[in-house]
């Protein structure tokens, strides 16, 4: 097959300066006391958090163009921000909001919603199973009658702090997608809390009866528009898993060199030192995947559905194998419930099953680069 | 330090002059390109004519091939020389010499050294070979037994040792030789750095035959071999602190290769697997898949690599990448004879013959890979010790219990 060209991996300075405040930030906000005491509360996100990336840090809207109300800049930003979220495990509706359902706003040219969406002032979820890949037939869960949505659709990422919905329905013109506003719907629309493997990223399943809903896209349009949308999707969340991991390795790396048994630090027995070793390799590996990724979706590359179907090939299994290591390495302080640990093993695990599971990812890929299957 | 930036206060004037921008060095490209055109000029001369005008490496100092630039413009220079039509830079015969050889004697050569070799190194007149291994003393190097003695009459080292592993030792005029000077010390401290004639008496090189048949590499045999001490790199017993710097840069030589997609052994089983659907199975399907992806998460790790050397920011991924591609290898190859079943039993090649540097490796079987490629994970530092390595001074973990640190060598067993 033909060379690619040569795409930049590296971070820039905007980028770095990017990092540093979210990171302080984050760092102020969801500790990881913060984050045990939350999940186990009636508000599993953290709105203020939110109104902070949105109205303080403005990252709520980096992809936007700034008469969208958004930053003007690009997904390498927003990728950054990803990597932040993921390290923190951040209890916030971004990758609903700021990636799958502003990706598909902006797809659409449909900018009637993008100002609020893209401030933070809304946020907004798409409503299909969290598991959708892309490449899967036009959702058919909602059927569309007259102007109103009625259906079902079960597991929804980020549903629970949405004010607007992005609904994928089907009706006797076709496959759409749909805006829905949660405020005017009242309880034509019923958001039902899920108990969720992932207790920083909760799911939720969506009832609507007679939902009122404004058109965004229609036909093919629509399941291009839809295709768009899981396909940066796929793409960023890989910045988001290598922020997971980036946590994993390096808390875990610090507790071993701190904790002692058999009279030396954990970190000096070889059969741990290997093992981390070997999780850094991945770790890094995984940055050089994910960040090739987002520069394709950046450039608006040709290739953008391979290079995002490589980055949950890899490091969706990268990130899961770092979270269990960082698990197994901590030993029993690891299996409890007062280490926040296990919130990055549920993040890594449900993660991989987000957007498409890597064997799902590789399947795609395979056809893509003409490896085809076994007859 | 060289920096790109313009200088600020009262040092302005004398920092302009030194200040090295992409424009000047293209021009000072297009200067030497123009008096010597690439397409007649012998390459060894217009090497010399690119050594001469600093463009060799522009980190060096002027008058060893080098302008005193930022190491981040070479790219610049490098990208300028590629579109003229200029002889590509390292081949393979010469990769220890511009690898290895010119930074060690930028970082420690004294000021002759420097004027002696760096430049018929880089014009391709001399090659180079790197006399670390011995048959007992491997990953474990300062253990190395080869012994320089002073003769007090002449000043000369008198080395005799023996060396193995040493890649194109038979066409090599000088090589990089760690030997023993100081028996009574601990062994990282009785160690000094030399440059050895290899036509000089008493150094016989013999081919080494691996298990894939042929003799890549050579034994090296020290007897009575006199060096001069102005061949001496370093002070005497600072031969570890110079070979560190010689192996960290052979590391980043390995890792900071740029590959396209589908180079190297993945693009050869991609291809069996398009080829020859009669071979496929659905077992084997989901492995060649993966192998894929692991091949491209790696060559975008070693892009990212070189993407960061560039811009004067060298991660230490390197050793990692080393780790990942050798294994990586070793199941792609064995998955291809998997996959060729009855033909996969067979071999092509069991000549003993010494291959050249610029053979075509596509024409050999995957069994010459499936055995090729076991080295992979001992050359260079093997899997286990580069592991260590990454553990200890990338992540910070504590280092190995050393016995043998603090006492003499003479006393410890062997």
């Amino acid at each position: 097959m033909s060379t690619e060209p040569t795409v930049d991996l590296l971070y820039n300075e905007v980028e770095d300066e990017l990092r540093l405040p979210l990171r302080a930030l984050l760092a102020d906000r969801c500790p990881a006391v913060a984050l045990l005491a939350r999940i186990e509360s009636d508000e599993p996100y953290d709105t203020g958090l939110w109104r902070a990336l949105g109205a303080e840090l403005g990252v709520t809207g980096l992809s936007v163009p700034e008469e969208y109300g958004g930053a003007g800049a690009g997904w390498r930003e927003t990728a950054v921000v990803l990597e932040e979220l993921g390290r923190a495990v951040a209890p916030v509706p971004y990758l609903g909001s700021s990636v799958l359902v502003t990706a598909a706003l902006m797809a659409a040219d449909e900018t009637r919603v993008l100002p609020e969406v893209a401030a933070g002032r809304r946020a907004a979820a798409l409503a299909v199973p969290f598991s959708t890949s892309p490449g899967l037939p036009f959702p058919d869960a909602v059927r569309l009658s007259g102007s109103a949505l009625s259906g079902t659709v079960t597991s929804v990422a980020d549903a629970l702090p949405a004010r607007v919905l992005l609904v994928p329905a089907t009706g006797a013109a076709g496959p759409g997608l749909y805006l829905v506003d949660l405020a005017a719907a009242g309880d034509t629309v019923t958001v039902t809390p899920r108990r969720s493997l992932d207790l920083t990223r909760p799911l939720a399943d969506l009832t609507l009866r007679s939902a009122p809903a404004v058109p965004v896209a229609l036909g093919n349009e629509a399941i291009r528009v839809l295709e768009v949308a899981l396909t940066t999707g796929a793409a960023l969340l890989a910045s988001e898993q290598l922020g997971v991991a980036e946590w994993c390795l390096t808390t875990t790396v610090g507790y071993v060199r701190e904790r002692h048994q058999f009279g030396r630090p954990v970190g000096s027995f070889q059969a741990v030192k290997h093992r981390l070793a070997d999780l850094y390799g991945l770790v890094s590996q995984a940055r050089a995947v994910a960040r090739n990724a987002v520069a394709a979706l950046d450039a608006g590359s040709p290739h953008t559905a391979l290079e995002a179907s490589l980055a949950q090939a890899f490091v969706s299994e990268a990130v899961v194998e770092t979270a269990e290591a960082a698990l197994q390495l901590h030993g029993g302080i690891g299996f409890t419930w007062e280490h926040p640990v296990h919130l990055y093993l549920k993040r890594a695990k449900s993660g991989a099953l987000a957007l498409g599971t890597a064997d799902r990812h590789r399947s795609a890929l395979a056809l893509l680069v003409d490896l085809p299957p076994a007859a | 330090m060289a920096s790109a930036q313009p200088a600020r206060g009262t040092r302005t004037d004398k920092r302009t002059d030194r200040t090295w921008t992409a424009d000047r060095l293209r021009s000072a490209v297009h200067d030497v390109v123009t008096a010597h055109d690439p397409a007649t000029t012998d390459p060894v001369e217009f090497l010399g004519a690119l050594f001469d005008a600093g463009l060799a490496w522009v980190h060096f100092p002027p008058g060893h091939g080098g302008l005193s630039a930022p190491r981040a413009l070479q790219s610049v220079v490098d990208d300028e020389l590629t579109a003229a039509g200029a002889p590509p830079r390292a081949p393979g015969l010469h990769t220890i010499g511009l690898g290895m050889a010119a930074p060690v004697l930028l970082a420690f050569g004294d000021e002759a050294q420097k004027k002696r070799f760096l430049r018929p190194l880089f014009t391709r007149r001399e090659v180079w070979c790197q006399l670390f291994s011995e048959p007992g003393a491997g990953s474990d190097l300062a253990a190395l037994a080869t012994r320089a003695e002073r003769d007090e009459a002449t000043g000369d080292w008198v080395v005799n040792g023996q060396k193995v592993w040493t890649s194109v030792a038979h066409e090599a005029h000088w090589g990089l030789l760690v030997a023993r000077t100081g028996p009574e010390l601990p062994k990282h401290q009785g160690l000094s750095y030399f440059l050895v004639d290899m036509r000089a008496p008493g150094v016989e090189v013999r081919p080494l035959r691996q298990a894939t048949g042929e003799a890549e590499f050579n034994e090296v045999f020290l007897t009575d071999v006199r060096i001069p001490d102005t061949h001496r790199v370093g002070a005497v017993g600072d031969g570890w602190k110079v070979a560190s710097g010689t192996l960290m840069n052979e590391r980043v030589a390995i890792g900071a290769g740029a590959m396209p997609r589908e180079g190297g052994l993945a693009g050869g089983l991609a291809r069996l697997w398009r080829e020859r659907p009669e071979l496929r199975t659905s077992g084997l399907h989901s492995s060649v898949v993966r192998a894929w992806v692991d091949a491209e998460a790696l060559r975008l790790t070693a892009e990212r690599l070189r993407q960061q050397l560039a811009a004067g920011q060298p991660g230490p991924e390197g050793s990692a990448a080393k780790i990942a591609f050798a294994g990586l290898n070793q199941r792609m190859s064995g998955l291809a004879l998997d996959l060729l079943g009855e033909e996969g039993l067979g071999y092509d090649d069991w000549t003993f013959r010494r291959p050249e540097p610029d053979d075509d490796f596509s024409t050999r079987s995957f069994g010459f890979f499936y055995l090729r490629t076991k080295g992979n994970s001992i050359e260079g530092g093997t899997t286990e010790i580069l592991r260590n390595v990454i553990a200890e001074r990338v992540l910070g973990l504590p280092p190995e219990p050393r016995s043998d640190k603090t006492i003499p060598w003479k006393d410890l067993p062997r």
